[in-house]
């Protein structure tokens, strides 16, 4: 075969590889019952194809090919290792006696293997952060050393707590499927949580020396589409719809430096119109359903602010509303300070100061450096400076978060004269 | 597969249940070893008496001691345990979540492990 056909071969390989060896690692997991035995019948599948590939053409379906390939080189490998190892055996006997043939690897339904893999790894029987770790590693396919890098850990922390994970798996036997409908909610939660967790790490992040966490954030709303297209719930609707709508204002919420933008003195032009019509449109299908829940209200909170041309004209009164059904949905201190800062919007900095008194009395949030700042923020307007300048220290001395501590000092400064 | 479900309780509360209470939570019990018999998931299981008549054994050095008492001091104490046949985990985990004190207490699920069989 010509030179310049057989480079378009492996180009075609590395262009597969990127596409399809998620969904190739997700069948074989299920059709050898073993994550460690199909990476390496996945890795072994791809040498073959580099080797096969430009000497016979590119197979009809390459995803079969390789699927069917990964399978063989496992029993394969087994069979050798059996004949020294008695253990083996019982790996032996795990597998189906007959060769499953090409097309009957294609009639199975290949994108539940994937919803599969996403459940296990998010199975709540597993510590959270191997949840991540885990998800991160099989079903966003980086690597170990990727996924340290992004969670400042270091590479053998993460690895061993991929290891630990594989073997409760394997130990405990949790199972490789979709939960039945009655635990699906439950479960759906835990998928759902890793997600925004990683989609969290990589937003929070926003100096420009975390490229990579960044890069957790675009990861996480890959994970999102994925959701979308295999399971299209309206909390899974949701979920993406508030990543998007968070996403796009990303370039807007910071200086170049790294210091913090209020949503109030954002530039809207920099936020990414694009994003934020697909966002609303998914919290629309969403809130139609009417079984929505705490991801779809939050993302129908930041549709409201995504759509308003300027801070003065939010519908802070729609946005009132919505952190009420947020509150009936999942009770939270939080939620509730989120709320009074609408409130405040809404009826002026008075009515806000009234209601985050009275939380701060319940003590909740007492040690909760933004319940301080927001109150801080209303006696600023209300012009009580000596107030404002004793809950802006108060503020100081409880944030972690560098921006967050430049922002608040700039504030104090303004009410130190 | 085979699971253990051992099951906690605090035996500080169970003290202060009044005793009609106590009754009927040990007859929910032993109605619900009856229901896991019949749907097949009952290998065995039994209630334990109380901390206090437990005791510790340990072997140092090829010696045996025996103390009084439970293995360690936590909150809740060991008040029991089921062994069950699950599919996997999952089915394990909604077996243990129906037994009575799952709702006081706590269950720990652990997979069974073979032991290796001696030499014929």
């Amino acid at each position: 075969m010509a030179e310049a056909s057989q480079r378009s071969i492996l180009a075609a390989v590395d262009e597969i590889y990127r596409a399809e060896s998620r969904r190739v690692l997700a069948t074989l997991i299920r059709l050898l019952g073993d994550f460690d035995l199909a990476e390496e019948a996945l890795h072994e599948a791809f040498r073959a194809a580099v080797e096969q590939w430009p000497r016979e053409g590119l197979p009809g379906n390459p995803r079969a090919w390789l699927v069917s390939a990964g399978r063989f080189k496992a029993v394969d490998r087994i069979r050798r290792r059996a004949r020294f190892d008695s253990l083996d055996e019982e790996a032996l006997g795990r597998l189906p006696a007959d060769e499953p043939d090409i097309a009957e690897l294609l009639d199975q339904d290949l994108p539940d293997d994937r919803l599969r893999l996403i459940f296990t790894c998010c199975h709540p029987a597993l510590p959270r952060d191997a949840q991540i770790a885990l998800t991160l590693r099989e079903v966003c396919g980086l690597t170990t050393e990727e996924i340290a890098r992004a969670f400042l850990t270091s590479p053998p922390t993460l690895a061993q707590r991929i290891v630990r994970a594989k073997n409760k798996i394997k130990l405990a036997r949790i199972p490789y499927e979709v939960p039945p409908r009655e635990a699906l909610p439950e479960r759906l939660d835990s998928v759902l949580r890793v997600v925004y967790l990683v989609f969290n790490e990589g937003y929070a992040a926003s100096s420009g020396a975390s490229l990579t966490r960044h890069d957790l954030a675009a990861e996480a709303i890959r994970l999102g589409r994925l959701l979308v297209d295999l399971m299209p719930e309206p909390e899974v609707l949701g979920l993406l719809a508030l990543m998007l709508l968070h996403e796009a204002r990303r370039t807007a919420r910071a200086t170049p430096e790294g210091d913090l933008i209020l949503l109030e003195d954002q530039d809207r032009s920099l936020w990414d119109r694009a994003m934020i019509a697909e966002g609303a449109e998914l919290v629309t299908r969403a809130l139609a359903s009417r079984r929505f829940g705490a991801y779809s209200l939050q993302a129908a909170i930041a549709a409201v602010h995504a759509e308003a041309p300027t801070a003065a004209d939010t519908d802070w009164a729609q946005i009132v509303a919505l952190y009420d059904a947020l509150l009936a949905v999942e009770p939270s201190p939080v939620v509730e300070l989120n709320r009074a800062v609408a409130v405040a919007m809404r009826d002026g900095p008075a009515a806000g100061l009234r209601l985050v008194d009275d939380l701060l009395a319940r003590g909740e949030l007492a040690d909760y450096h933004l319940a301080h700042a927001a109150r801080a923020d209303f006696q600023r307007r209300l012009g009580q400076k000596a107030a404002a300048r004793e809950a802006y220290e108060r503020a100081l001395s409880l944030a972690r978060l560098e921006p967050e501590r430049r922002f608040l000092q700039r504030r104090l400064q303004e009410v130190m004269h | 597969m085979k699971y253990a479900c051992l099951v906690y309780l605090q035996e500080a509360e169970i003290n202060q249940m009044s005793p009609s209470d106590w009754l009927a939570l040990n007859l929910r019990c032993a109605a619900f070893g009856k229901e896991l018999a019949a749907s097949g998931h009952r290998l065995g299981g039994e209630a334990l008496e109380p901390t206090s008549t437990a005791t510790t054994v340990r072997v140092r050095n090829g010696k045996v001691t025996a103390t009084d008492g439970p293995f360690a001091e936590t909150k809740e104490q060991l008040a029991g345990f089921y062994l069950i046949d699950a599919k996997d985990l999952d089915e394990a985990i909604e077996v243990a979540s129906r037994i009575p004190p799952a709702q006081l207490g706590s269950i720990e699920i652990r997979p069974v492990r073979e032991l290796p069989q001696p030499p014929e």
